[in-house]
C-alpha cells in the first residue's frame, strides 16, 4: 500500500508538472494550443456509429482532403494537418465528453466540422468559454450562422435550412403562383427551420401552404402514409418533403403507392444525392417533376467529368479506401475541407485561434473553392457570418439532376 | 459463520475505495475527473436498477426514461426558474422516485416478461415524449446548464493539495461523488435490514414471501420507488455533468448501457454497481481510442475493433457473463475469495458445517 | 370518407409488416415462454444475407429460399450455442441474453454492411389497384398475402404434423415429454430456427419499404410486440389479426387525435401494449394464463 500511495505521489507531482507545462510555457508569439512548428491538430466529433452512422463519411472525405494537402503540398505554411475523428454516435451526452477530451486532453488546436444541431449545441458553450474555434459544424441549424455576436468562436459553413426554404419560395412563387402546398417535416430543429423558411419566403402568400405533418424520427417509414394520405385529401398538389434521407426515400415511394400525382415535389437538399434518387425509383417511386436546390458539384453529374474540380475531388477521395466516390457527403466533405484549409493558408505564420476564428468568422472570401458550383461564393464579413447562401434549383430528370436557372443568393434575408 | 468474521476485509475495501475516489481528482486531469464523474453517475444509476432487478426481481429495460424525467426536473427548475442546481438534485430525485412508485402499481400486475416489454417500448419511445412539450422541456433544441463555479471553500482545500485552482468539471466530480457514497451507503442499509430482506424473500418466491407476512405489493412498489429515486438522482446529476439536457441525450442506448453495467458488475450486490459502471462507461471510449493507439496491435485488428464499435463488445460480453457469471464480477471475485480462503483454513470452515455466503446474501 | 379509408388500407399495409415479425416472436413464445427481443435484429440480419446474395448475382428466388434456410440454420445455432446454457434460468436472464444478441447482430451489421440504407427489391409490383377510392399497391397486399401464408404454413406445422405436436408437447410438458423419449431441448432449438426463418421473411418482405440498414428492425420490433401483446402472444392468429389493428390504429390515432399527431406515432405502440397488459393481458385470443406456485 505504502508503494502505491508513492507511486500516486509521483504520479501527481508528474501530472501537476505537466499540467503546469502546458498551462504556463509560453507559446512563442503567433501561435496557440495545438500548433507545433511542422504541424497542427485539428478535432471532430461526428457520428461513425448509430442512426446516423451514413453522416460518419463526411470526417473521412475531410481527413482525405488534409492527406492529400500534407502529401502534395506538405501541409498548410508547412504545418502537416493532424485530423481527430471521434465517433459520438449522435448523442450529445457523448459529444460533451469526446469534445472536452480533444481540447483538454488531446490539445487541439480548434474543432472542425462537427455534426449534428443537438451535439454542437451541447458543446457550443463550452467551445466559446474556452476560446476554442468551433469551425464549419455540419448542421444547417440557423442559429450558427445568425448567433455569431453571442457564439463568436462558433461558425457554420453550410448553407442555412431557411435560406434554402426561401429559394423554394421564391421558386414557387415564380412557377406555381397558384399551387396548394402540403409540407411533410421532421418534428426537430431541421424540419421546423425549414418549415420556417418556407412560410417566410412565402410571406403574405403563406395561405398557399393547406396542410403541414409531421413526423417523428422514431416514425416507422410505413406508417407515414397515415400523413401523406391526410395530406393528399388536404387536396394539396404540390408537396414539400423536409425530411432526412430514409424518410425521402420512403416517403416518395409511398406517395406513388397512395395514387397521388403532385404537380410538384420539394426535396430539401440534404437528401437529394443521386445514389438516394436511384433508392426511391427501386422503391417504386415515380419521381415526375421532382425539385430541389444544390450548391456542390453532383460526383454522377456528367457536366463534370472533365471539370477540375471534380478531377481534384477523385484524387483526393483515392485516399480513403471506406469512401464512396459517388457519395454525395464526401464532396461536401472535400468542400468544407477545402475551406478550413483556406482558413488556415491565409491565418499564415499568426497561427492562433483568435485569428482563425476571426478569418473564418468575419473575413472569408472564398470564390474559388473547386468543389462547389460555378459562381457559389463562401463569404463572411464583419457583419454577416452566413459562409454559403447561394443555391441553385435543381430538376430530377430521371436519372440526375439538372441545374435550372441561374444560382440564387439569400445573403442578407436570414436574421 | 459470524458477520465479524467476514467483516474487516469488507470495511476495508470500502475505506479504500471512498480514499481512492476522494482523493482521485488530485492526480488526474480535470477531464479525467469529468469522466469519472460519469462514471459515478452511471454507478448511482445501476445502484438503483439493481435494488429493482437484483434485489426485488423485478425487470426494467427503460432506466433511462426515469434518468430522463430526473434530468428535465432539475434542467427546468434550475434554467426556468432559477432554482439552485444543488438545491434541484435531491428534488428530481423524488419527483423520479414518486413516478417510480406510480408505474410501479400498473406493474404489479405484469409479468416480468410483459414488465420487460413494456419497460422496453417506454425507453425507446422517450426521446419522442420529451420533444411532445415543446414549451416546457425545449424541445429539440434541449436546455442548456450552466456547469457551476466551485464554492471558494472547495477552491482553497483544492489548490492547497494540489498547487491549482479547482475547475467545474472537478467541482462536479464531488458533487458526485458525495451522492454517490450517500446513496450508497443508504442501499447497503436498506439490503441489509427489513425492507432487503422483504425484496429478497419476494425475489425468491413471491408465494413463499406472502405466506411468511412479507407485504408484497408495498414492497414491489417501494423497490420501484427507490430505484426510480436513484435513477432521478442521477439523470439531474447527468444533466449537470453534460450541461446539456436534449431529448437524443436519452437513447434507448443508455438504458440498455445501465443493465449491461449492473449485470456485469454483479447484480445484488452494492460494489456490483460501482465496477459494473466503470466498466460501461470506458469500454466505448477505451475500444475506440486506447485499442488503436497501441502500437502492439496490429492495425488490422485495431481498425476492426474500433469499427465494431462497442455495440459487439457489449452484446458479446452481456452474453458470456450471463453464460459464464451470473452473478458478474463481484461474484466472480467472491467465490475466488472464499475458495482462496477455504483453501487457506478450508478445515476450520468446514467443521462448521457453514457454507460461505455468496455474493447474493450481501 | 375517401382519406379514411386510404388510413384503413395504408394502415393494414404497415400491420402487415407487423404481423409478420410478431409471428416469429409469437413462435418462440410457444416454444419456450420467452420473447425475443433479438428477433428483429435477427430478421435485419437475414435480410443483409439474402441482399449479399442477391448483389452477388443470384436471382431473388434462389436466394429468398437459400436466406431462409441459412436463417433456419442461424436460428439453431443460436439456440445451441447461446439459450441452451441459459434455459433454466430465470427470465430475467434470458431476457438479458437476448437483448445481447440484439446488441451483437446489430452491431455486426453495421460492422459487416455499413450504416449507409441501401434499396431492396420486391417480387411484387409497386402498381396500385383502386379499391373504391382508396389505393393499395401490390408491395403492400403481397405482404399481406404472405403474412398469412406463413400463418397458414404455421398452423398446419403446429396443428397436424407430428414435429408439431412435438414441439407444443415439449413446450407445455417438457418433464412429459421427456419421459415419453422426447429431446426437448433440440425441440426448442427447432422453435427456434422456425422463428428465425419467419422472422427472415418478414424482413425480407419489409426491406424494399423500410430500406436495409442495420436500424430498420428498430422501431418495428416496438409495433411488433405491441402486435403479439394485443393477439395474445401465443396465438400465430392473434398475431396477425393484432398487427393488421396496430397498423391501423397507429395511422388512426396520428391522423385524427390532435394530441396524438404525427409526432407521437410510436408512443401508440407503448399505449396498445401497457392498455392490453393492464386491461386484458390475455390479449385477444390468448388463453387465461395459470399462474403456477
Amino acid at each position: 500500500m505504502a508503494r502505491n500511495a508513492s507511486r500516486l505521489a509521483a504520479m501527481a507531482a508528474f501530472l501537476v508538472t505537466l499540467a503546469a507545462c502546458g498551462g504556463s510555457s509560453a507559446p512563442s508569439a503567433q501561435t496557440d494550443v495545438g500548433v507545433t512548428s511542422n504541424s497542427i491538430l485539428l478535432g471532430n466529433t461526428i457520428a461513425l456509429s448509430g442512426p446516423a452512422a451514413g453522416y460518419g463519411t463526411i470526417a473521412n472525405a475531410e481527413n482525405a482532403y488534409f492527406t492529400y494537402i500534407n502529401n502534395t503540398q506538405g501541409g498548410v505554411n508547412g504545418r502537416k494537418i493532424n485530423f481527430k475523428i471521434l465517433d459520438d454516435a449522435y448523442n450529445p451526452a457523448q459529444t460533451v465528453p469526446l469534445t472536452k477530451q480533444l481540447v483538454e486532453q488531446d490539445q487541439v488546436f480548434a474543432m472542425f466540422s462537427g455534426l449534428g444541431t443537438q451535439a454542437q449545441t451541447s458543446v457550443r458553450d463550452y467551445l466559446n468559454s474556452k476560446k476554442v474555434p468551433q469551425l464549419f459544424v455540419a448542421t444547417g441549424a440557423t442559429t450558427f450562422m445568425a448567433d455569431f455576436s453571442s457564439h463568436n468562436y462558433t461558425i457554420g459553413w453550410q448553407p442555412p435550412y431557411q435560406g434554402e426554404a426561401h429559394i423554394y419560395a421564391k421558386d414557387i412563387l415564380a412557377n406555381h403562383p397558384n399551387a396548394k402546398i402540403g409540407v411533410l417535416y421532421q418534428n426537430d430543429d431541421y424540419g421546423q427551420d425549414y418549415l420556417k423558411g418556407l412560410n417566410d419566403g412565402l410571406g403574405s402568400k403563406a395561405s398557399m401552404i393547406v396542410d403541414k405533418e409531421s413526423y417523428d424520427v422514431s416514425a416507422a417509414v410505413p406508417t407515414l402514409a397515415s400523413q401523406l394520405s391526410k395530406l393528399k385529401a388536404s387536396g394539396a398538389d404540390t408537396l414539400f418533403l423536409f425530411t432526412t434521407p430514409a424518410f425521402t426515400i420512403g416517403s416518395l415511394a409511398i406517395v406513388t403507392k397512395l395514387g397521388w400525382t403532385p404537380a410538384t415535389i420539394y426535396l430539401n437538399s440534404v437528401s437529394n444525392p443521386q445514389v438516394y434518387m436511384g433508392f426511391a425509383a427501386k422503391s417504386g417511386a415515380a419521381l415526375k417533376n421532382v425539385t430541389s436546390v444544390g450548391y456542390i458539384k453532383d460526383p454522377t453529374d456528367p457536366q463534370w467529368a472533365n471539370d477540375a474540380g471534380m478531377k481534384l475531388y477523385k484524387t483526393v477521395i483515392a485516399n480513403c479506401s471506406t469512401c464512396n466516390v459517388n457519395d454525395g457527403f464526401n464532396i461536401y466533405g472535400a468542400a468544407v475541407a477545402w475551406s478550413m484549409v483556406d482558413v488556415l493558408t491565409k491565418a499564415g505564420s499568426n497561427m492562433t485561434r483568435a485569428n482563425v476564428m476571426n478569418i473564418a468568422g468575419s473575413q472569408l472570401n472564398e470564390t474559388n473553392n473547386p468543389f462547389l458550383l460555378p459562381g457559389v461564393v463562401v463569404k463572411t464579413t464583419s457583419s454577416d457570418h452566413f459562409p454559403i447562401t447561394q443555391e441553385q434549383v435543381i430538376n430530377w430528370n430521371g436519372t440526375g439532376w439538372t441545374l435550372t436557372g441561374s444560382l440564387i443568393d439569400e445573403r442578407g434575408t436570414i436574421k | 459463520m459470524s458477520r465479524i468474521r467476514s467483516a474487516p476485509p469488507r470495511y476495508f475495501l470500502v475505506v479504500l475505495a471512498v480514499l481512492f475516489l476522494a482523493g482521485l481528482p488530485t492526480v488526474i486531469t480535470s477531464f479525467q475527473a469529468s469522466e469519472w464523474a460519469g462514471a459515478l453517475i452511471l454507478a448511482i444509476a445501476m445502484m438503483g436498477l439493481n435494488i429493482l432487478v437484483g434485489y426485488s426481481g423485478q425487470i426494467s429495460l427503460g432506466h433511462g426514461a426515469f434518468m430522463a424525467l430526473g434530468a428535465y426536473t432539475s434542467a427546468i427548475l434550475a434554467h426556468r426558474y432559477n432554482v439552485d442546481y444543488l438545491v434541484t438534485i435531491p428534488i428530481a430525485g423524488l419527483i423520479t422516485g414518486i413516478a417510480g412508485f406510480l408505474f410501479g402499481i400498473p406493474a404489479l400486475r405484469l409479468s416480468a416478461l410483459y414488465l420487460a416489454l413494456a419497460t422496453f417500448a417506454l425507453a425507446v419511445v422517450t426521446p419522442s415524449l420529451i420533444k411532445r412539450p415543446a414549451g416546457f422541456t425545449g424541445g429539440v433544441q434541449g436546455i442548456i446548464l450552466l456547469q457551476p463555479d466551485p464554492p471558494q471553500f472547495m477552491k482553497d482545500a483544492f489548490s492547497a493539495v494540489t498547487g491549482t485552482p479547482m475547475t467545474s468539471d472537478q467541482w462536479i466530480y464531488y458533487i458526485t461523488f458525495v451522492c454517490a457514497v450517500l446513496l450508497f451507503w443508504f442501499a447497503w442499509n436498506i439490503v441489509r435490514h427489513r425492507p432487503g430482506r422483504a425484496m429478497r424473500a419476494i425475489r425468491d418466491g413471491e408465494v413463499a414471501a406472502a405466506a411468511s407476512g412479507v407485504n408484497v405489493a408495498g414492497y414491489k412498489t417501494l423497490a420501484f420507488g427507490l430505484s426510480a429515486f436513484y435513477a432521478g438522482i442521477a439523470g439531474s446529476l447527468f444533466g449537470l455533468s453534460t450541461g446539456f439536457v436534449s431529448p437524443d441525450t436519452f437513447p434507448v442506448g443508455l438504458s440498455i448501457q445501465l443493465l449491461v453495467g449492473a449485470v456485469v458488475g454483479g447484480l445484488a450486490s452494492i460494489p456490483g454497481p460501482l465496477l459494473g459502471a466503470v466498466f460501461a462507461y470506458f469500454l466505448p471510449i477505451e475500444s475506440n481510442q486506447w485499442v488503436p493507439s497501441q502500437t502492439w496491435i496490429p492495425s488490422q485488428i485495431a481498425a476492426t475493433v474500433v469499427k465494431a464499435g462497442p455495440a459487439v463488445t457489449y452484446g458479446a460480453i452481456l452474453i458470456l457473463v450471463m453464460i459464464f457469471a451470473p452473478n458478474g464480477v463481484v461474484g466472480l471475485v467472491t467465490a475466488a475469495y472464499f475458495r482462496l480462503r477455504r483453501r487457506l483454513r478450508g478445515a476450520g470452515d468446514r467443521e462448521t458445517g457453514q457454507m460461505p455466503p455468496g455474493a447474493q446474501t450481501v | 370518407m375517401q382519406e379514411f379509408l386510404q388510413q384503413v388500407v395504408s394502415g393494414l399495409a404497415s400491420g402487415g409488416i407487423f404481423a409478420s415479425l410478431a409471428l416469429a416472436l409469437v413462435l418462440i413464445y410457444n416454444a419456450m415462454g420467452l420473447v425475443n427481443f433479438a428477433q428483429g435484429e435477427m430478421a435485419m440480419f437475414a435480410t443483409f444475407i439474402a441482399f449479399v446474395l442477391i448483389a452477388h448475382g443470384m436471382s431473388y428466388w434462389i436466394a429468398f429460399p437459400v436466406t431462409l434456410v441459412l436463417a433456419f440454420a442461424g436460428g439453431i445455432a443460436v439456440q445451441r450455442i447461446v439459450i441452451r446454457p441459459v434455459e433454466h434460468a430465470p427470465v430475467l436472464t434470458l431476457v438479458i441474453v437476448t437483448l445481447g444478441l440484439a446488441t451483437l447482430f446489430n452491431g455486426a451489421a453495421g460492422f459487416l454492411f455499413g450504416y449507409v440504407p441501401r434499396s431492396f427489391p420486391s417480387p411484387f409490383s409497386v402498381q396500385t389497384v383502386n379499391i373504391l377510392g382508396a389505393y393499395a399497391s401490390y408491395q403492400d397486399l403481397g405482404v399481406i398475402a404472405v403474412s398469412g401464408v406463413v400463418l397458414f404454413a404455421i398452423y398446419l406445422l403446429l396443428q397436424h404434423t407430428t414435429i408439431g405436436l412435438t414441439m407444443r408437447a415439449a413446450a407445455h410438458h417438457p418433464e412429459a415429454s421427456r419421459l415419453l423419449g422426447v429431446h426437448v431441448s433440440w425441440m426448442l432449438a427447432l422453435g427456434w430456427g422456425l422463428a428465425s426463418a419467419v422472422g427472415a421473411v418478414s424482413g425480407i418482405m419489409a426491406a424494399p419499404a423500410l430500406l436495409l440498414q442495420p436500424d430498420m428492425m428498430q422501431t418495428v420490433i416496438i409495433y411488433a410486440f405491441a402486435a403479439a401483446v394485443l393477439g395474445g402472444i401465443e396465438s400465430p392468429l392473434g398475431a396477425v389479426v393484432g398487427g393488421l389493428i396496430v397498423g391501423v390504429t397507429v395511422n388512426f390515432a396520428g391522423a385524427y387525435l390532435p394530441f396524438v399527431g404525427g409526432d407521437l406515432q410510436l408512443a401508440v405502440a407503448l399505449a396498445i401494449i401497457v392498455a392490453v397488459l393492464v386491461v386484458k393481458p390475455n390479449g385477444l385470443f390468448g388463453r387465461p394464463a395459470v399462474r403456477r406456485v
